[in-house]
């Protein structure tokens, strides 16, 4: 049995821990509302964007010329997985899981004979990710210094990806991050950006039905706006990432909060019974000390 | 009163502005037009420029740097800019990081395309838009056009 003193520091350093929890709970609450409004407040935006989007792909698609952003290079070999993750621990399952997707997905295509290259956004993923797949790795981007991510980042990441396609680095770009659903579940999703799909429901039938005019012209409204689609879809992933990672931050950190609190009750126990044990010892002793008198 | 119609501008941040409005000049790539009520569905992509919105509370206008616009479709007018300030909220040193932006823009296209024309034109006449807006709203840039 622990002696007395031992079982004292450890309630006082569970309870300190407890506190710590507690703290980062409720920092992670207030950052997920501000994250959440954050996606809430580019939705818009990438409806609109992808309804267009997906009116005009429809109409000029299926030309041979149309751009290589949109029907690929025509070929399915090399693939470029960006893997977006947090830039910090403890929140749960929420980095090993995008990992985790990542990783099956590399494994599928390098078992198809297909060659693969990572470019992570986010230190976890790259950890995660070093070790078994370390030679793919071929870029990351650093976003601790960001304190909120604007649109000027997505671009940055877009922009990166895209000159590594017009370099004919790669044939299908992915990008992997968690779909936030509510704060106790994220799904790692895969998104598949280059070349771009749009989903047909997501577009009204309404806007997909009315005849555009287009200026300068179909192909050059098309060639201008893809590269944007492709930093749109990264901005909404990472936005989405921002409040999945709070929210698993949150939903873990209540856990902590929770375990903490139990082991507390149970090291109290614990303690009260040993103290009584002691005293009850010493009143034995001394009672006996005097029956033998 | 002349009929009105919905206008929305977004850019990938937020909604800036959802109203009824009777006019709206967008600055198109092909040069500047206005878009009034039943105008016929059209898709143009923006330069950088001034958006200019008539509404029955008054005109506002915003400084927009590209991104594009839908005339039409739905039965309004919907601007998804790449970034898009109030003009009354917009300062010097914005308008000076935009334009060192586009000087960058500028000096990429450069390196990487030394014998086509096309992209470093393009890249040209944005700089010089960049640096038309702000000269027209009074925030002229320090640096050098070109």
């Amino acid at each position: 049995m622990p002696n007395l003193k031992d079982l004292k520091n450890r309630i006082a350093s569970v309870k300190s821990t407890r506190k710590i929890t507690k703290a980062m709970q409720m920092v992670a609450a207030a950052k997920l509302r501000r994250a959440q409004e954050a996606a809430e407040a580019s939705r818009p935006y990438t409806e609109r964007f992808n309804a267009v989007m997906a009116g005009l792909a429809a109409s000029v698609g299926g030309s041979d010329s149309a751009p290589k952003l949109l029907s690929g290079t025509g070929e399915d070999k090399v693939h470029l997985l960006v893997v977006m993750t947090a830039e910090r621990g403890l929140c749960g399952g929420f980095n090993s899981n995008i990992a985790k997707k990542a990783k099956a997905h590399a494994r599928d295509l390098l078992a198809q004979g297909k060659e693969v290259k990572i470019l992570t956004v986010g230190k976890k993923g790259r950890d995660a990710l070093r070790r078994d797949l370390g030679d793919h790795l071929v870029g990351h981007v650093d976003l601790s210094e960001v304190k909120k991510i604007g649109y000027g980042d997505a671009q940055k990441i877009a922009q990166d990806v895209l000159n590594r396609f017009d370099a004919g680095e790669f044939d299908v770009a992915t990008i992997f991050y968690a779909k936030f659903v509510n704060v106790v579940m994220q799904t790692p999703t895969a998104q598949q950006i280059i070349p771009a799909k749009f989903d047909a429901e997501d577009g009204e039938d309404s806007g997909a039905s009315t005849l555009f005019d287009y200026e300068p012209s179909e192909e050059a409204v098309l060639a201008d706006l893809l590269p944007r689609g492709v930093a749109t879809a990264i901005f909404s992933a990472l936005l989405e990432n921002g409040a999945s990672e709070q929210g698993a931050r949150m939903s873990a950190m209540d856990n902590a909060t929770r375990n903490a609190g139990e082991m507390i009750d149970k090291l109290t126990i614990q303690y009260n019974r040993s103290r009584q044990a002691v005293i009850t010892n010493e009143l034995i002793e001394i009672i006996s000390g005097a029956e033998a008198l | 009163m002349a009929d009105t119609m919905q206008f929305d501008l977004v850019s990938p941040e937020r909604r800036l502005a959802s109203m009824q409005v009777t006019a709206v000049q967008i600055p198109g790539t092909e040069g500047d037009m206005t878009a009034m009520a039943d105008h016929a569905p059209t898709i143009t992509t923006l330069r950088p420029g001034l958006l200019r919105v008539e509404g029955p509370e008054g005109t506002s206008e915003y400084v927009v740097t590209g991104g594009f616009a839908e005339i039409g479709g739905q039965g309004g007018v919907s601007v998804l800019a790449e970034r898009a300030v109030a003009r009354a909220d917009m300062t010097q040193e914005q308008m000076d990081s935009m334009v060192a932006e586009a000087h960058a823009v500028y000096a990429r296209a450069k390196d990487n395309w030394e014998n086509e024309p096309g992209p470093v034109d393009d890249a040209a006449k944005l700089l010089a838009d960049m640096v038309a807006v702000g000269d027209h709203i009074g925030l002229s840039s320090k640096q050098p056009s070109l």
